[in-house]
């Protein structure tokens, strides 16, 4: 199935990385190359058994005693106030306004 | 003195520290002094991003003496979290980064007396077969430096195999310690998932993701991954409750040992070298006892579709991470999208941007089932094949670890191409199996492995065909 | 109205975050209003390398909500990964559970006598805050509660007024306050709701679209939220159009309800399990015995009390408004034998001793030493008015009722002799009043017991004083 440069697009987008228009081609060739490559799953009649179950999760107690740091959070931060992380101010903004 | 000891087993090493008859200051310094022989000029192997001789000086003085590993040099692959030096995953986007924390695998081999003296290059967050995708540069093969050491742990296995330390840790999504150990001819295992605790491994795809072991012999490796097995259930919930295994002192014939072949990791189109001297080394098992059974793993043709399918999927959710906020790269652009997608595109090389972006696609709204859930169910067929193989009474598998030996820089530039490179190992970590190269001989000069893979947590009796195998072809495994 | 042509269709979201001492995926505090950042790790900063590790105790109150929203519990449920971009979502994907959630199939008995579904529940970790005027030009980020354990508590949308919403949002928190799992508070921030609405023909089966709001920060502004949201609803279906399917935020000021300014229409989460944590396996044993440590919850009390205690409907809320209030109550009732006398004390005394303290929920006066106090009234050992500043003497002190009654001189003084001499005192101080009552004026018998009320401190029992009094007339 071949992707098209909407398709880069979109997932360029959602996954927060710049493509140059530049790009596109040389990616939608690459992709779709690949994905080519991965519809032979597609035939596979997959309607088989269950996995074996795993072990199960491990439960922590709740008790403080998280990883210590061995250096400062501002150490390698790349822009750090007042003990707060700053990003740009978020051009959408509402007030309880979030992404999701 | 120091220098033989050095390119002898770490066994050794341990032991004369311990005895007092070496001081890991020394070998520390005598590790520095070789790798300034292999790293330097243009021919320079690159095995390390960074290194600080002074830093493993004061290591070395501080160690504990009396551990299985001590004085022991050591290199560690820049994708594990190590308090000194840096944890860039050979990418621009970590370029420099310190971690503020350490990785239990690494924590481990420094409580047991190991000294760190570099962090090694690698494809960028693992994605790779060549460490070609390195930020920093490529390593170099050491027996042919025009060819790659294979990936994406290739610094570490340059780094063992260039005689710079015994021993490296390296780490493995679809069999990125096996490959760069046969391609530069010494040992490399993966071992069962879950074995060794992942806290501190940048994850790339986190179910596929290992941290495995390099050393110039099966021993060397045994000692390592002693060291570094055992749960760790407060920090990775996919750790295994099981104590670590007991390796080195597995018996050294192969009597009641059935070994299998599975037909489809022997196909024509492996070259007749190849073929001849995987057939010496199945006449070597046999001559130690072992029962040899012709087997097959049928789906094995859908596990690089599989494979590169999940992958991506897991680490475009893993990289999501690096978005230039609390550490790493940041390039400040047009707001904070701006920023994001800036800071995306120039920390990420092209392989990792190309993965990040299949992976996102193969999740996203209405693809899942076609792509990933499918891949899922075909992974669990992939696991059910080894699984009725095993269950037949065939103790371990034998088969070649690449279908060819090291390629020259520039020769895979097809993104697919590279990848079918890891069509004998990519299965091992689908079915979560502990498998490990070993060298089995040259083809046209160069070192090529075979596989070991054994069932869920059978490390001893996987070892236990690699300590014979190593064993009875002696001098002829490098030639 | 055009409105009565259409009904109101409404579900909640409820995110409500559990009160346990460490993060979900990290043992990091809790603690709020700490420094910003300050209590983070590796795992809640998402640091290269860092993994999650679950916190026992969530899933214990997440299933402990469960149970108390009358849920069936899923022995295996399983994390997955909610993939998106936001600077205070530090892994860039939130961990939750979509296709296997821990709970499934509750419901909320309302006192109206409806009953609502709950459709899931499931546990998810917080994310932090960004503060946006603090820095120009900049968003702050503090990542203290990234990692604080959620639920989310989804309703069917079998809401059908703003009022009745109100009252499944009072009835959720009030179970969840019960059972012990959290603050519930929204001007805290630990319980939030995102409110579904649309409308519909009375009688007609479908769903029409639905708008989201956001920004909710009290339950009354939820109920103003859904009518003005409705109302637009309406008459976008009489003019004939198409509601379109957004996300809306309430604006408190302006009492408003408008489009947020989102980019994306709608989000692709690209869901998957998160492959760092196997899947949660839970034993019938480990539910029954969560189940076994529930505590009666408000309704059944509330029947309770009007039966065993004989208090008012009006009286058992006010009761069982909180669950440490109920119990000191009961203690208090069963001490003293006057069940009457001590809902009066509870609902009066005790809790504006509370408020003014502000110690919420605490205990200022051990419930038996309430109860003795209105032993001591109905025995006639002291007055009413005696026994209000025995008990606040009880709050600011502490000790025992009788021993201050006795120390502070309140107890009622009932012979004769110390009743006629306050009385001959405060005629003789009051010789005209005293003059007229004598003569005849009985309205004055009041002032003049109050008198003689305030100079013994309120020790005089007024029914010998009142007799006493009385016998004066035409003397």
């Amino acid at each position: 199935m071949a992707v098209s440069r909407d398709d880069v697009r979109h997932v360029a987008a959602l996954a927060r990385i710049g493509v140059a228009e530049a790009q596109l081609d040389a990616l939608v060739t690459e992709l779709s190359g690949i994905l080519a490559h991965m519809e032979v799953l597609v035939q596979v009649d997959t309607t088989a058994g269950a996995a074996d179950e795993p072990a199960g999760m491990p439960l922590a107690a709740d008790e403080p005693g998280s990883v210590p740091l061995a250096r400062a959070r501002e150490d390698g931060a790349p822009k750090m106030r007042d003990g707060f992380f700053l990003v740009p101010r978020l051009a959408t903004h509402d007030d309880g306004e979030r992404s999701a | 003195m120091t220098a033989s000891l050095l390119a002898g087993a770490a066994a050794g090493i341990a032991a004369a520290v311990q005895a007092g008859t070496a001081t890991a200051v020394a070998l520390v310094a005598e590790s520095f002094r070789r790798g300034r022989e292999v790293n330097a000029g243009r021919d320079g192997l690159n095995a390390f991003v960074s290194s600080d001789e002074d830093l493993s000086r004061a290591l070395a003085a501080s160690a504990p003496c009396g551990g299985p590993l001590a004085g022991v040099p050591v290199a560690i692959k820049d994708n594990i979290a190590t308090t000194h030096l840096t944890t860039s995953c050979g990418s621009k986007m970590l370029q420099g980064y310190v971690s503020p924390f350490e990785a239990t695998a690494a924590r481990k081999l420094r409580e047991a007396g190991a000294v760190l003296i570099g962090k090694t290059t690698m494809d960028e967050f693992g994605m790779g077969s060549s460490t070609e995708h390195c930020a920093f540069g490529p390593a170099k093969n050491p027996i042919d430096p025009t060819r790659v050491p294979g990936g994406s742990s290739g610094g570490s296995a340059v780094a063992v195999a260039a005689g710079i330390c015994p021993i490296a840790l390296g780490s493995e999504t679809g069999g990125s310690v096996r490959q760069p150990a046969a391609f530069c001819g010494i040992v490399g295992v993966k071992p069962t998932y879950g074995r060794v605790s992942r806290f501190g491994l940048v994850a790339f795809a986190s179910s596929l993701d290992h941290v495995g072991v390099f050393g110039r012999t099966v021993d060397d490796a045994a000692l390592a991954l002693e060291v570094i097995a055992g749960p760790d259930t407060a920090h990775d919930a996919t750790s295994a409750v099981r104590e670590s295994p007991a390796l080195r002192h597995v018996a050294r014939d192969l009597e009641a040992m059935i070994i299998g072949l599975p037909r489809e990791y022997f196909p024509a189109s492996l070259s007749a070298e190849m073929r001849d001297r995987c057939d010496r080394a199945i006449a070597a098992l046999r001559a130690r006892g072992a029962e040899i059974r012709q087997v097959s793993l049928p789906n094995t043709a859908l596990a690089i579709p599989a494979y590169y399918i999940i992958a991506p999927a897991e680490c475009a959710a893993n990289l999501a991470r690096f978005d230039g906020v609390r550490y790493g790269l940041r390039v400040d652009s047009d707001g904070l999208v701006g920023m994001y997608e800036a800071t995306r595109s120039g920390g990420f090389g092209a392989e990792v941007t190309r993965r990040i972006l299949l992976g996102t696609y193969v999740l996203s709204a209405g693809y899942y089932d076609a792509y990933y859930r499918k891949a899922m169910q075909v992974r669990e067929r992939i696991r059910q094949d080894f699984a009725a193989v095993f269950a037949s009474g065939v103790h371990a598998l034998f088969t070649p670890t690449t279908p060819t030996p090291a390629f020259r820089f520039g020769e895979r530039s097809d993104p697919y191409a590279m990848y079918q490179s890891d069509i004998f190992t990519v299965t091992a970590n689908l079915a979560e199996l502990p498998a490990m190269s070993l060298p089995i001989g040259r083809v046209a000069g160069l070192p090529v492995g075979g596989q070991v893979i054994a069932p869920k947590f059978a490390e001893a009796d996987m070892f236990r065909v690699a300590y014979a195998l190593e064993a009875e072809l002696g001098q002829a495994a490098h030639r | 109205m055009s409105h009565g042509r259409y009904e109101m269709v409404v579900g909640l979201e409820v995110h409500v975050q559990l009160r346990t001492r460490t993060k979900v995926f990290c043992r990091c505090s809790t603690h709020f209003g700490d420094p910003p950042n300050q209590n983070t790790c590796p795992v809640c900063l998402a640091l290269p390398g860092a993994l999650p590790v679950l916190n026992g105790r969530a899933v214990e109150f997440a299933v402990r909500s469960g149970l108390a929203l009358g849920c069936a519990i899923r022995e295996r449920s399983v994390f997955a990964r909610k993939n998106y971009f936001y600077p205070d979502l530090p892994k860039g994907y939130q961990i939750s559970q979509f296709e296997m959630p821990l709970c499934a199939h509750g419901s909320v008995a309302l006192a109206s006598g409806r009953t609502i579904g709950i459709t899931r529940i499931h546990m998810e970790e917080d994310a932090g805050k960004s503060v946006h005027d603090r820095f120009a030009g900049y968003t702050a980020i503090d990542l203290n509660r990234s990692g604080v354990p959620l639920i989310e508590i989804v309703s069917e949308p079998e809401l059908s007024s703003s009022a009745e919403a109100g009252a499944y949002l009072r009835a959720v928190r009030e179970i969840l306050l019960y059972a012990g799992v959290s603050d519930c508070s929204m001007e805290e921030g630990s319980l939030r709701v995102d409110a579904n609405v649309s409308a519909r023909r009375h009688g007609e089966q479908a769903l029409r679209t639905r708008t989201e709001i956001k920004n909710l920060n009290s339950f009354s502004n939820v109920e103003r939220a859904l009518e003005i949201e409705f109302a637009r609803h309406c008459a976008v279906h009489d003019a004939g159009g198409a509601v379109a399917q957004q996300t809306m935020l309430y604006d408190a000021d302006r009492n408003s309800v408008r489009p947020a300014r989102s980019k994306e229409a709608s989000h692709d989460y690209r869901y998957f399990p998160d492959p760092d944590l196997p899947p949660l396996v839970l034993s019938r044993a480990y539910i029954e015995d969560i189940r076994a440590t529930l505590p009666e919850f408000p309704s059944a009390r509330r029947a309770r009390y009007r039966s065993d205690f004989a208090v008012s409907a009006v009286e058992a809320d006010l009761l069982t408004a909180e669950p440490s209030l109920g119990d000191y109550f009961e203690v208090v009732a069963r001490g003293s034998g006057d069940s009457k006398a001590a809902a009066h004390w509870v609902m009066g005394e005790v809790l504006a001793a509370r408020h003014a303290a502000g110690v919420g929920t605490g205990i200022l006066v051990p419930a038996e030493e309430l109860a003795e106090l209105i032993r001591m009234v109905k025995a006639g050992a002291v007055s009413n008015t005696a026994a209000k500043t025995i008990y606040a003497t009880l709050v600011a002190e502490g000790g025992a009722a009788r021993l201050i009654a006795e120390r502070d001189g309140l107890l009622l003084v009932g012979d004769e002799t110390s009743l006629r001499g306050w009385v001959d005192d405060v005629f003789k101080e009051n010789p005209d009043e005293a003059a007229r009552f004598i003569g005849g004026e009985r309205r004055l018998q009041g002032v003049l017991i109050g008198l003689v009320m305030k100079k013994s401190q309120g020790s005089a029992d007024p029914q010998k004083l009142s007799q006493l009094i009385g016998e004066r007339v035409g003397r």
